[in-house]
């Protein structure tokens, strides 16, 4: 073993560097090279996002529990329209694929790819918003805000939440397209673009749950 | 512009794979990858929106499927978009995602459980109501 390998061990007190940059099938986990900024990043990225996704969990939970309490009022069955929901699903499922356009867009440095793809990304994103604000102003009009049952309180901040997380999501967006544009595709932008990346297809895996529990399943049952 | 391009930023002198600037055939092969997930997943989200509006099916079936198919995209999502793979590159990544799966399958499961159980030792909403006059 090299003294660079060996100091690269030492260095790795979390045993992070698995098969890192110089991958050795034979060596143990702590022998092999450090890994790349771009892997670690990546890695306590998704670290924030799974804590996001049990925090939506806890939602998830009181939503599951409470969705039969309507206390006289209206149910999912009388409030959801579907193809609203459809339409915000396909909206939501197509801007997370031009996500992924945008972020090849950057790994190639093709200006046209990456900013034509998160122009798509985000107007795909508002278009989703727009919509469940519609449905979201539609229920409150027909006296079925989130004061008026249980099962409306929980509607709100689980589907509130998630609304909340593409709209900072938004913001987020648009933060990298100009960062890109002001300082070029530097390696540190571009692991601000790949965490960016990361949490918009979370945000996609949260809306499969959505409306598989809250959409589909109120809707069904 | 040639020196903020990768791996010349003081902070930045490690290149390493995956961090190089991709060419020709790697875009191509990339955007096939998100086209098979796109696809997958549209394919996921049909039959669910059919599954759920359908008399084809076996009605007290319906949930169960729904919650399949959702895992299932959940699935393809993670492995086509998040690229959360075998590779050992995610190796990590695989461990905490287990991890963050127990907790959200302990904080679903163990909700369900403990409020059904409330709810069933609950006196029931009359019987209060008359107590109290």
């Amino acid at each position: 073993m090299s003294i660079a390998q060996e100091t690269a061990a030492l260095d790795d007190a979390y045993r992070i560097s698995v098969g890192g940059q110089f991958y050795m099938p034979g060596a143990v986990l702590a022998e092999r090279g450090p890994a790349s900024k771009r892997v670690i990043s990546a890695y306590g990225f998704w670290i924030f996002l799974l804590s996001d996704i049990v925090m939506f969990s806890a939602f998830f939970a009181a939503y599951a529990v409470l969705s039969g309490e309507t206390a006289g009022g209206p149910s999912g069955k009388d409030l959801f329209n579907l193809t609203s929901v459809a339409l915000q699903t396909t909206f939501l499922l197509l801007s997370s694929f031009a996500c992924g356009v945008a972020s090849i867009g950057a790994r190639a440095r093709k200006d046209f790819m990456y900013y034509g793809a998160m122009t798509a990304t985000a107007l795909l994103g508002a278009a989703f918003l727009l919509l469940e604000l519609r449905d979201f102003t539609g229920m409150i009009a027909q006296g079925a805000g989130p004061g008026r049952s249980a099962f409306l309180s929980s509607f709100f901040a689980l589907v509130g939440c998630h609304g909340l997380h593409v709209t900072l999501g938004l913001l987020w967006l648009l933060t990298m397209m100009a960062q890109v544009f002001a300082k070029g595709y530097r390696a540190d932008i571009m692991r601000r673009v790949l965490c960016f990346a990361l949490f918009w297809h979370t945000l996609d895996i949260i809306w499969v749950g959505i409306f598989t529990v809250v959409y589909l399943m109120g809707v069904a049952v | 512009m040639s020196d903020t391009e990768i791996g010349l930023h003081p902070n930045d002198r490690d290149i390493a794979p995956g961090d190089e600037r991709a060419a020709g055939r790697e875009i191509a092969q990339s955007i096939v990858g998100y086209l098979i997930g796109l696809g997958l997943a549209m394919l996921l989200t049909a039959v669910a929106f059919f599954v759920s509006g359908t008399s084809l099916v076996w009605e007290p079936s319906i949930p169960i499927a729904l919650m399949v198919l959702a895992i299932a995209q959940m699935g393809v999502h993670l492995v086509f978009f998040l690229h959360i793979t075998t590779g050992a590159e995610s190796y990590n990544n695989v461990l905490a995602l287990a991890f963050g799966v127990l907790i959200v399958f302990l904080l679903i499961v163990g909700s369900l459980w403990i409020m059904t159980h409330l709810n069933h030792n609950m006196m029931p909403m009359e019987r209060i109501m008359q107590m109290q006059h």
